[in-house]
């Protein structure tokens, strides 16, 4: 189908995503008395529970879980993953979620029992690795983001966001501030305004200019003493550098507020800017974005949050700190408390680590420099038929609108999107953010190359060609046809809520 | 070029010349020089992929494991369970780990299917109608919980009981900082069991353990009565493998359920990444908390799965949502969902009753061998506290010496009033006769 010479790694078309039919329910193998697991016998006698749990608590039938055997169960799983894209399996350009490849070597590091078999409940004697590694991390951490300590502990990005406004909330109690809000450009992840919202904090929306960045004067025209901070994204979230940073964290600053940078498009530039350099109190980073750790179909994640100077004694504990070779836990003297049940994800920051470590400080750099130019490359090889929706060098993602399409030919950024997954490639963030109409928002990273993006760019090519024909406009209206389920019908979904097997009619 | 970009140089330069450009530095110029940071990040040059592995178990040797080193008798919240090969096999599968999110249900029905049916296991262990596709631990799903009956109650005060895992209380009390929701602590009495206020109708919750933080196995029907009194909910925070025994949190009245999924086959990870495990009754539905799985049909009248009740999530409702969660933990749903259907309705009973089997013969065994005086007046399953002549933590590192991760000292931030310088012992189906034989045989030479 491509006219290229070289094929392109990237794209899964070749995937036998077949069959057509719908995969049973695990429940639906299940057949009274057969069984897989085998337990361990322990040369304990085993015991009837009624001889030594209260009878009224104790239940009248055993739970339903599945009865099959092992067979069976390996086949319908492996049947479930041949239902499923993956970056392992081709390109995933979703703006703003940073698809990149996740380098295998992180598998061997996570399955490392002396990493993987540790519990959290052994005391720090028999956990100086554990550590030692996390120190590691954060020094890689700071390093990056130009801040001076960072805590590792939240478990994805909006959890880093929540610590990072509470963090926010200690210092101005500390300092006596009253503040009352927080300002949020129009263009900003949902989980900016949510996680505001959960900080006790009200929502101040700042509007962007016909540049896609931050409208300075409207800005300087919002701030006044009740503002407690700004959160925002930079590179933003249209995929264009803020690079009126300083002069925001200039008006900012001047009302005693913080800045707090959304790490969500880090991925743009590790060694060539730092969010600290740049006036930013507050980084949070995601391990599972810049840092290669796998998404595992929506988490685990990891949010560390890095600070500066004199924000440090408010992060959250336990802490991790080597002095004199001596690995501990403490908790700093003003932190704003736990915010995970133990130290948070903490094998995903083994992978994380293992990812710094095999690119180093070149390879980081080299990294970002590569997701921009693929952006860049891509958005110049579609734009005649995609025209971007900001006219300015993008940083590792673009957006594009599809307006014209839809008012000329009635195909919206839906139906590229569901027609691309037709022909091979995962498809772009569509409808986001809010402030471009019918968008598409497009991540190529760094990890995809030249041949991928080509062959990427003629299929979106072929597609808008197709769509100003009336007849295969109408094809791309009702695809994808050759995906293991064509398009779904959500509102149903919503409508007959039927969440468990248990629900069904 | 490093080897983890694949491009040439030739294909760089190609690239920027269809761009007229002669460097990438040029791709950067909307950056104002003055916060490029225009020297070399001062990191490590890169590593080989077998010296990175290399340095990353240098840091593993300097650690004790419960798999293959200690033996462990630890729990508070975290334990030790066997876990089927099929389970990490196929939970590591580069479909279920390398995907993101299924915001494109046409490519995503692997991962949704795996939801709906981890859905189906979880509602039917907490015996409530409707349970998310996870949150990030036992703790964050503590917070949800407190922020969903706020918002349902519209009141602001929640009573949680002493023996909820103290971790997880840390998180409420951190999480709470926003909201300005009150948390008033309910102690535990001598006997392990929380001492409940009087009926406030100011509250939003009560929060029991279930079996509680010290194992025992708490009058659910009274809190259940002051909550419904109270014009509040009841939230229970339960040990899913008590449950294969004990009746689910739903038959005893919850509004929600919430646990550390953990030892549903997800390794023991130095704490993270685990499994939040939540359900509410169906009343609650709207007011749910992270993603939630449907099935539906597809154009073809085909069954297929699909994100469902969207318009509450963060995304859409912004600043109105009520939880700002995102990502949360799928993969590891995954692996609970395989491991469940491993164990099967059996193979889960027997687990539980091992562990119960286990607890019975090892407190047995401690009073055998005079270390303990008599057995608790509380019903207990698997987990049970200890106090010795001296601290637990004292016994802690000694019975290190001797190869045990002997359990959980409840002090300092673990302490519960009446058990404090305790030590919280948990079983499993993993621990053995000769295992359990010989802790005991190192109990008594340390503890004494």
């Amino acid at each position: 189908m491509s006219t290229l010479k070289e094929a392109p790694g990237g794209r899964a078309s070749s995937s036998p995503l077949m069959g057509g039919e719908v995969e049973p329910t695990i429940f639906e193998f299940s057949h009274s008395g057969r069984r897989t697991g085998t337990i361990r016998n322990s040369r304990v006698e085993q015991v009837d529970p009624k001889d030594f749990l209260p009878v009224e608590f104790l239940r009248s039938e055993k739970v339903d879980l599945p009865e099959v055997s092992e067979r069976d169960l390996v086949a319908h799983f492996m049947r479930l993953t041949h239902r499923q894209y993956a970056v392992d399996l081709g390109s995933y350009p979703l703006g703003s979620c940073t698809m990149k490849y996740n380098p295998k070597l992180a598998d061997a590091v996570a399955s490392n029992a002396n990493l993987s078999g540790v519990h959290p409940q052994t005391p720090p004697s028999g956990a100086q690795g554990w550590i030692e590694l996390c120190v590691e991390l954060e020094r890689y951490l700071t390093e990056i983001t130009g801040m001076a300590a960072a805590t590792l502990a939240p478990a994805a990005g909006a959890q880093g966001e929540l610590t990072g406004l509470l963090i926010m909330k200690a210092y101005h109690k500390d300092r006596g501030n009253h503040k009352t809000t927080i300002l949020i450009p129009d263009s900003a992840h949902g989980t900016n305004p949510a996680s505001v919202t959960l900080a006790g904090y009200k929502v101040v929306t700042v509007p962007s200019d016909e540049r896609g960045l931050v409208d300075l004067e409207k800005l300087r025209a919002l701030v006044n003493d009740e503002v407690a901070g700004i959160m925002l994204t930079n590179p933003n979230t249209v995929g264009l550098f803020e690079k009126d940073i300083a002069e925001i964290a200039k008006a900012i600053h001047d009302v005693d507020g913080l800045l707090y940078y959304d790490g969500a498009n880090l991925n743009a530039i590790v060694g060539v800017a730092r969010p600290g350099d740049m006036g930013f109190d507050i980084v949070h980073s995601n391990l599972h974005k810049t840092f290669a750790t796998p998404h595992g179909g929506g988490g685990p994640g990891s949010g560390p949050v890095a600070v500066a100077e004199r924000l440090t004694r408010f992060l959250p504990g336990p802490y991790p700190v080597v002095v004199d070779g001596v690995g501990s836990w403490i908790t700093p003297e003003k932190s704003i408390g736990r915010v995970h049940s133990f130290y948070g994800n903490a094998v995903v920051y083994a992978r994380a680590l293992a990812f710094m470590k095999a690119l180093g400080a070149e390879g980081l750099k080299e990294m970002s420099e590569v997701a921009v130019l693929n952006a860049n490359y891509l958005k110049a090889k579609i734009a005649d038929y995609y025209p971007a929706a900001y006219d300015e060098t993008c940083m590792h993602e673009f957006v594009v609108t599809v307006a014209g399409l839809k008012k000329n030919y009635g195909v919206r950024a839906l139906d590229v999107a569901k027609t691309l997954l037709d022909r091979g490639y995962h498809a772009p963030t569509v409808y986001f953010p809010l402030i471009v109409e019918e968008a598409l928002m497009i991540e190529p990273t760094e990890t995809e190359s030249k041949a991928t993006l080509d062959c990427l760019a003629e299929i979106l090519i072929d597609i808008a060609i197709e769509a100003t024909n009336e007849e295969s406009s109408e094809a791309l209206k009702h695809g994808p046809n050759r995906t293991p389920v064509s398009r779904v019908d959500e509102a149903r979904a919503a409508r007959v809520l039927v969440t468990t097997m248990d629900a069904k009619g | 070029m490093s080897s983890f970009t694949p491009h040439t140089r030739d294909e760089v330069e190609s690239m920027l010349g269809f761009m007229g450009l002669t460097s990438i530095e040029q791709l950067y110029d909307t950056i104002p020089v003055a916060l490029q940071l225009r020297r070399a990040l001062d990191l490590p040059e890169a590593l080989s992929e077998v010296e990175v592995i290399d340095e990353l178990a240098a840091y593993g040797k300097k650690n004790r494991n419960s798999t293959t080193d200690l033996i462990c008798f630890a729990g508070g919240g975290s334990y030790d369970h066997d876990i089927a090969t099929v389970t990490s096999t196929l939970g590591l599968r580069g479909e279920f780990v390398t995907a993101y999110t299924p915001y494109q249900p046409e490519v995503a029905q692997g991962v949704l299917q795996a939801i709906f049916e981890f859905q189906t296991m979880i509602s039917r262990i907490s015996g409530l109608a409707i349970t998310n596709a996870s949150l990030y631990d036992g703790g964050s799903a503590l917070v949800e919980a407190i922020n969903l009956a706020c918002a349902k109650t519209r009141k602001g005060k929640v009573v949680l009981s002493e023996a909820v895992n103290p971790n997880w209380r840390g998180v409420a009390a951190t999480f709470a900082e926003g909201p300005e929701h009150e948390i008033v602590t309910a102690k535990v009495d001598r006997d392990g069991r929380t001492i409940w206020p009087k009926v406030d109708s100011n509250v939003a919750a009560y929060v029991v353990g279930y079996p509680n933080y010290l194992g025992f196995i708490e009058d659910i029907s009274a809190v259940r009565k002051l909550a419904s009194d109270s014009g509040a909910l009841l939230i229970v925070a339960y040990d899913p493998i008590a449950i294969s025994l004990l009746k689910s949190p739903g038959e005893l009245g919850a509004d929600i359920a919430i646990a550390e999924g953990q030892p549903l086959g997800i390794p023991l990870s130095y704490g993270g990444p685990y499994l939040g495990l939540f359900s509410v009754t169906m009343d609650l539905v709207r007011l749910l908390p992270g993603r939630l799985v449907g099935e539906t049909v597809d154009t073809k009248n085909r069954t297929s799965y699909v994100t469902t009740l969207r318009a509450r999530e963060q995304d859409i409702r912004r600043e109105k949502a009520s939880s700002n969660v995102c990502t949360n933990q799928t993969l590891m749903a995954v692996w609970a969902a395989i491991q469940m259907s491993w164990w099967g309705k059996e193979g889960f009973y027997e687990v539980g009753r091992s562990s119960l089997s286990s607890r019975v013969y090892l407190e047995n065994r401690l009073i055998e061998e005079g270390l303990i005086d008599q057995r608790s007046s509380a019903p207990r399953f698997r987990e049970f506290p200890v106090r010795f002549a001296k601290n637990a933590s004292e016994v802690v590192e000694a019975m290190f010496e001797e190869g045990f991760l002997a359990g959980v000292a409840l002090e300092g931030s673990n302490a519960i009033s009446n058990f404090e310088g305790s030590l919280l012992i948990a079983l499993t189906e993993r621990r053995t006769r000769s295992q359990i034989d010989s802790y005991v045989k190192s109990l008594k030479e340390v503890a004494k």
